[in-house]
Order: C-alpha cells, then structure tokens, then sequence
C-alpha cells in the first residue's frame, strides 16, 4: 500500500533531484568558471547613489500579523475539508450536518471579524 | 532501497536545517531554514504512508505559518544581535540540559517494548486498501465528531483573540458610508432655475447657519449643497 | 451510539457561547454588562445541566461522566460565574469593559469542563488548549498596560512550552501502549512490567500538568502572570483553572496510571513538598498583594498534592474538599482585592490595605476571615482542608510530608496574619477606601459566610467529596 502510493510520487523525487542538480550547476559552474576579483568598490553604491540611511527591514504594522493569523485559521479550516470531500459518500449525513456545524462555528467567527472590522484595510 | 536512500536524505538535511534555525544570525534566514526544515518533514510524513499529514505540513505550515513567523520576526524591533549576547554564557548550561534529555531518550528507545497486546488495542487500525485521507475522513466526522467541534472552537477562541489583542478601534480616517449616502431623502433637490436667477430667486433651502459663539463664523462652501462632506468648518 | 446527550452540559455551553457572541458583536455599541449577565446565565444553566447529568461514557469512550466529573464542573462553574461577578465593575473601570472578555471566560470554562470529562488523552489535550488559549487572551486582556501584555506573553510561551511536554508524553504513551483511551490504557499497565517508556511518556504528562496547577518546579510564571494579569483575571486564574487542572491530574493518575501509582507518587511528594515550602517562604517578602497571592496559590496547591501524593480513597478525598474550600476562600480574598480602590486607582501593595479596620469595618471583618481561613485557624473552613490532607498523610504513613505541611503552614500564618496586623493595627495613610459595588460585596458576603460556618456543616461537602472519589476509583 505504502509502496504504491510512494511510487506515485517517485517523479516528484526526479524533479527534485534535476532541480537540485540543475541550481547546484549554475552555482557551481559560476564559481568555477568566472574570473573572481573581489574589491570593496564593486560592492559600494553606484556613482551618485547613496549609503541606505538606516536597516532595509523596516518594522511591519501589526495589521499584517492580524491579516496572517486570520488567514492560517482559515486555512486550517480548508484543510479539514479535504478529507471531509474525500471521504463524503462513506461518512453519510452525520458527516455531513457534523462539517457543518463545524462550518458554522466558524461562520461565527467569521461575522465577528466582519462587524469588528478587523478586515477593513483603512 | 530509494525510500530508504531518500529518507536518510531528507532526515540528514532535517537536522542540518534544525540545526540552522537555531544558530543562524539573522532571523530571516532562521525563517527560511525553518521552512527548508517543514518541508522535509513533509517528506519523511510521506515516506512514512502519512500522505494527508504531509501536504497539510506543506500548505499549513509552509503556507501560512511560516510567512507568519516572518512577519513576526519583521514586526518586533529586537536587536537579535544583542539578544545572541549570553549565548556563549548559557550554552554550557543547556548543552548539560540538552544532553540530560538524550541520555534520558536514549535510555528509553534502548528499552523499546510494546505493551504485549497493543496492536490489538489500537482504535483505528489503519484499513487495508484505503488511502490516507479517505481513511481520515471515515473517522474523522463522525466518531471523533467531539473532538473535531472542539477544534472548531478552538480556532474560534484563536480568532477572537487576535482580534482582541491587536485590533485597534476605528481609526480617524472617514470613511464613505454608501448605505447612509444612499439612504439620505430629502436634503438634496434638484430643480431647474431659470436662466439667469440668482440665489435668491430661487429661495436656496439651506436655513442661515448660526455660529457658535466664540467661533470664527465659518465659510459657506461651494459644493455644499447637501453633500455629506464631512469637513465642516470644524479643526 | 455515540450517546451525545451526555455532553449536554457542555454542547449547551458551547452554543450558548456562539449565540452571546453574536449577540455581542452585532449590536454597534458597547455590550459588557448584558453580555456578561447573559454568559453567568449560561454558565448558571450548564451547572443546573451537570447537576441532572447521567453516568456514563460518551463519543467512543472519549468523554466520561460520572460523580467526580460533577463534582469538578460544579465547582468550576461556580468559580467562573463569582470570577466573572467579580470583573463586571473593574473592567468597567479599568477600560477592559470589552465583551470579549466575559465571551472567552465562557469558551474557558467549557474547556475546564471538557478537561475534566476527558477520557482520551486527546480529549484532555483538546479541552486543555481550549482552556489555555482563553486564558493567554485574558491575560493580556489590557493589552495597552505593559504589564499585562508581559503577562501574557510570559504565560503563553511557557505555557506552549508545557503543552508541548504534555504531547510528547502522550505521544510516548501513546507509542509504547497503543492507545490514548484511559480505560483501555488501564487494561494495557495493568500488567507488572510497563517498560520505561510509559513511564517516561508518564512523566512528561505530569510536568506538562504539574505547569497547569503551577506546582513547584513548574511555577516560575505563576507570580509574573497574577501580577501583571488584570486583578479579576488573577481572581479567575487562582480559581476555575486550577480546580479543572487538579481534577484532571486526579483523574489521570488514578484512572489510566493507578497502577503506575509507586512511580508517580514519588514525583508528586517532590511537587507537593516544594510547592509548600516555596510557597510558605516566598510569599514572606512580598509587598504586592497579587505576588502574595500567587505564592499563596502555590502553597495551597502543595497541601492539595498532599493528598494525592498519598494515593488512597481518603487523601483523595482530601484534595477534593481541599480544592472546593481554596475555591470559595480564594474569590473571598479576590473581591476583597479588586474593591482596594481608592479615589479612582486600584490598589496593590500590602500597606494600602492599612486602617482598613476603622475605615471600612465590613471589608476587614471579611478580608480577617479569609486570613484566618488561608492561615488553617479553626474553626474555620481552611482548617478543615488542612485537616483531611494531613490526617489522610498521617494515616497513610507519609510523616515527612505532614511535619512538611504542618511547618510550613505555620511558616505560611505569618504572612496572612501580617495582613490582618496592618489592617487593624497601621493608621491609614490617605483615608478610606472608595465605596464598592454591590457585586463585590454580595461575592465576599456569600464566600465570606462559608468560609465561617463552614463547620456547622462540614458532611454535605465531604459527603460529596467521598461519593466522588468513589466513582473515580471504582
């Protein structure tokens, strides 16, 4: 059983390799190749341009974060359903109504992130 | 022998991002060998027959909680630098800490035994011939209907707490209201004056506004012909 | 089949929750105080629903019902519908008057009550988390105040961390006997050699509880978190939870791991030893009520521990009328604490409490009971905890462990009684109190009469303590 199935994936371990062989290659190649002449120059702002004033990662507003953690809860959810449509025609009408709940639960959710605005960008 | 090759493979390079999450210096990049890491356990849940587990690692994980971590490590302004600081100082400490555990771990699987009739015990055997996620799915929903609505609910407490937590009220920025924009009746007129008839011949409905006492008498606007502006004279 | 009528306390709970959430969020102004009074109904109906509830198990052996079971959620709702009484008028003020907050207390609650109906190391876990979750929210509930928002941040990581221990063991339990049910895991160690991975996986689970009930080695956020917390949150932490955690505790050991009984029992000696020992000297030097407080609350749980460090049907019993009388007493001391305000700011040093005795006779008479109570001065309730766990210990042969408890409460009076001292004795630096609402006062009367008479009719608890204990080890 665990034989078949991984056998399924056997051309995803291919890809995997060529890709790794394929990066591994231009990386490597440039190394090898190219002519390698490091200067501090080459690394500086080009003519008129100038030094960054302080750190390229500026810190991101917490409205992000709220945005991500709401979109993992949702996300969780979806991922229950996968098994949930896989496996419908076994489990019947209690597996049915038990989803539901289950999607009603998170309709709740769903109406107290909407009046509290919590998706409103601005 | 290619599972068998292909799991030390992703095993070996599990570790060495483990490793890298940890000792890596720049945050970012703990991310991302945390991401490396989640999707070669993706793959050894897959070698190991446990296909549903695998791709929920991956959207779950690689998806969504990783881009999370991300945001995190962006959002708080910590000098990770500085916080490598006692490093040096602590490592002894929790390298003893750490080697303890193995010891104890390695103490445990030296005396690996089954409960003599465990296999018999087991809720759910895996069914012969079904997949992975329909296998789930069976069971799932309905004998472990308890537990899966108290997920539901699990997640729902999540979702207020965020909210509670970081979302602050209404900023100052109005907003254009459509539904009370569409709803107003009776303060805009249109009407079609003769040509040439000012203001008042056509006796503008606007009454004569009255200025606070002690305030600057504000200035009559030009559009303002019952347009919700929201600007009003006040600063 | 799979018999859900049983969960019907805590199915009710759930969607009464849902409901009151949206009956919160839909309205566009303000809602604390319905929504607050609507969750004490709910919690008011569950508790009448557990009262009337059937024995039994539910969902496959997932849920159980049965005396102990009762007696906990009894328990737990009570401590969750005074907890909630005593935050409508702080919250109010503080500016935490936010419908959220009596919303996830419910969703806590029913997490509390599913813990204690586990059957199933995965119902336990779920029910835990439910718990958990609601309380890192409520922690830091006044997010803008730094402390509280340190609070929270220190409670989740390190509770993460003990939920993290807790899996691990139940994954190794899980690994070595082939289940999570409790009652087949009872058949499966029921045999002479376990193995050492039970036992490891054992032990895990208990450090992942031992954090829950904050027993010694696991205590460290437990001061941190009662002082940073909202007072009416510390109020609801020192109480409901720690009652769901001990019940649970109880009912894993004796139920799947009652054969294990000669490992475990070392472990939870250590426990209760040092919590009651922490918990008598750290509390000494103390300033901050709340910190006083915390360290109480480890004490206590060390004399609860006692009783199940003795492992029979009486230290059992013990822990059960031990836990229902830290409950009342604690809410008690609690309101007393969150009516210490004076011309508008909350207060939460020791000394605030000074002239206390004069200014506001009432307060004091009360806040002296529960004192004396915590400090095991007959004859009242107090007392009477102290006194089943240590006969129960005495009985059982642990001496060390009684002298341990007996010292330590002697230790410990020091610092209740200091609190009486500087209310009747220390002049009041800047005048009275400010009035308190009506709330506070009907919570300290009520808790405060049975703290005081508790030993006009010590058999109905005990009566239903033992009845508890009974289903629990049968």
């Amino acid at each position: 059983m665990t034989q078949q199935m991984l056998a399924e994936y056997f051309p995803i371990l291919v890809f995997l390799g060529i890709a790794a062989a394929i990066a591994s290659a231009m990386v490597g190649g440039a190394m090898l190749v190219a002519r390698q002449k490091p200067n501090p120059e080459k690394l500086s702002a080009y003519e008129c341009g100038f030094e960054p004033f302080d750190d390229t990662r500026r810190r991101f507003d917490v409205r992000f974060y709220l945005v991500a953690i709401l979109f993992i809860i949702f996300d969780l959810e979806v991922a229950f359903l996968f098994p949930w449509a896989v496996a419908l025609g076994e489990i019947g009408w209690f597996g049915f109504l038990s989803m539901m709940g289950f999607l009603g639960v998170l309709t709740v959710g769903f109406v107290y992130e909407w009046r509290k605005g919590a998706l409103d960008w601005e | 022998m290619i599972a068998a090759a292909a799991f030390y493979l992703f095993a070996a390079v599990l570790i060495a991002a483990a490793v890298m999450v940890v000792t890596s210096r720049n945050p970012v990049h703990s991310v991302l060998f945390l991401i490396l890491a989640f999707f070669n356990a993706a793959a050894l849940f897959l070698l190991a027959g446990a296909e549903f587990l695998a791709m929920i690692l991956v959207i779950v994980y690689v998806g969504a909680v990783a881009v999370l971590f991300l945001f995190v490590v962006m959002m708080l302004d910590v000098d990770f630098a500085k916080l490598r600081e006692g490093f040096q100082r602590y490592a002894p400490v929790g390298g003893v800490v750490g080697a303890i555990l193995l010891l104890e771990l390695l103490l445990v699987f030296g005396t690996w035994q089954f409960a003599s009739d465990a296999a018999g015990f087991r809720l759910n055997p895996a069914p012969a011939g079904v997949d992975n996620t329909r296998a789930l799915g069976r069971i799932l929903y309905t004998d472990f209907v308890w537990l899966f609505q108290l997920s539901g609910l699990i997640l729902l407490v999540a979702m207020i707490g965020a909210i509670v937590l970081t979302l602050r009220g209404k900023t100052s920025t109005k907003r254009q209201d459509i539904a009370k924009q569409v709803a107003r009746s009776g303060s805009v007129n249109l009407r079609q004056p003769a040509l040439g008839a000012g203001l008042g011949a056509i006796g503008i409905e606007r009454p004569p506004v009255e200025p606070p006492p002690g305030e600057k008498p504000r200035q009559v606007e030009h559009a303002g012909h019952g347009h919700d502006h929201g600007h009003g004279g006040h600063h | 089949m799979l018999n859900w009528t049983l969960a019907l306390p805590e199915i009710v709970l759930g969607v009464s929750g849902l409901f009151i959430l949206l009956g919160g969020v839909i309205p566009k102004k303000e809602s604390f105080f319905p929504v607050s009074m609507a969750v004490i109904g709910a919690l008011i109906l569950a508790a009448v629903l557990v009262l009337g509830q059937g024995e039994g198990t539910a969902f496959l052996g997932q849920y159980v019902a049965d005396n102990f079971s009762r007696f906990a959620k009894v328990l737990i709702l009570l401590g969750a519908a005074l907890g909630l009484l005593l935050a409508l008028d702080f919250n109010e003020k503080a500016g935490l008057g936010r419908f959220e907050y009596p919303v996830l207390m419910l969703f806590a609650t029913l997490g509390m009550m599913v813990m204690v109906s586990a059957n199933d190391l995965m119902s336990l876990y779920i029910g835990l988390e439910l718990l958990s979750l609601s309380l890192y929210v409520i922690a830091a509930f006044d997010r803008d105040n730094p402390r509280s928002a340190e609070a929270g941040l220190k409670y989740f990581v390190l509770g993460a961390l003990a939920s993290g221990l807790l899996l691990y063991g139940a994954s190794l339990v899980y690994g070595f006997a082939g289940t999570t049910n409790f009652d087949r895991l009872a058949d499966a160690l029921s045999g002479d050699d376990v193995g050492t991975g039970v036992v490891v996986g054992l032990v895990f689970v208990l450090a992942g509880l031992a954090f829950k009930v904050s027993a010694v080695p696991f205590h460290m956020w437990t001061p941190d978190v009662y002082e940073g917390a909202p007072t009416p949150v510390t109020a609801f932490f020192a109480t409901a939870p720690k009652v769901a955690a001990i019940a649970l505790l109880m009912h894993v050991l004796i139920g799947p791991f009652g054969d294990l009984s000669a490992q475990w029992m070392q472990v939870i000696w250590v426990c209760s030893a040092g919590s009651m020992i922490l918990g008598a000297f750290a509390a000494i030097g103390q300033r901050n009520i709340k910190r006083l407080m915390a360290y109480s609350s480890i004490g206590h749980v060390g004399y609860a521990l006692m009783g199940l460090a003795v492992a029979n049907d009486t230290g059992y019993r013990g822990v059960l009328v031990y836990m229902a009388i830290y409950v009342v007493m604690n809410l008690g001391t609690f309101a007393v604490l969150i009516a210490m305000r004076r011309r508008g700011r909350a207060l939460e040093q020791v000394e605030d409490l000074a002239g206390l005795g004069k200014t506001d006779p009432a307060m004091a008479l009360w806040m002296a009971v529960f004192m004396f109570s915590m400090a095991g001065i007959p004859p009242l309730a107090g007392f009477f905890g102290k006194l089943y766990v240590f006969l129960a210990a005495v009985q059982g042969g642990f001496w060390t462990l009684a002298v341990i408890g007996i010292v330590t409460s002697v230790i410990a009076s020091y610092y209740y009684l200091r609190i009486v001292k500087v209310m009747y004795f220390d002049a009041a630096p800047d005048g009275a109190l400010d009035a308190r609402p009506a709330s506070l006062t009907v919570v300290m009367a009520s808790t405060g009469l049975l703290t005081l008479l508790f030993f006009l009719f010590p058999a109905a608890l005990i009566g239903a303590a033992q009845v508890a204990v009974a289903s629990l080890a049968g």
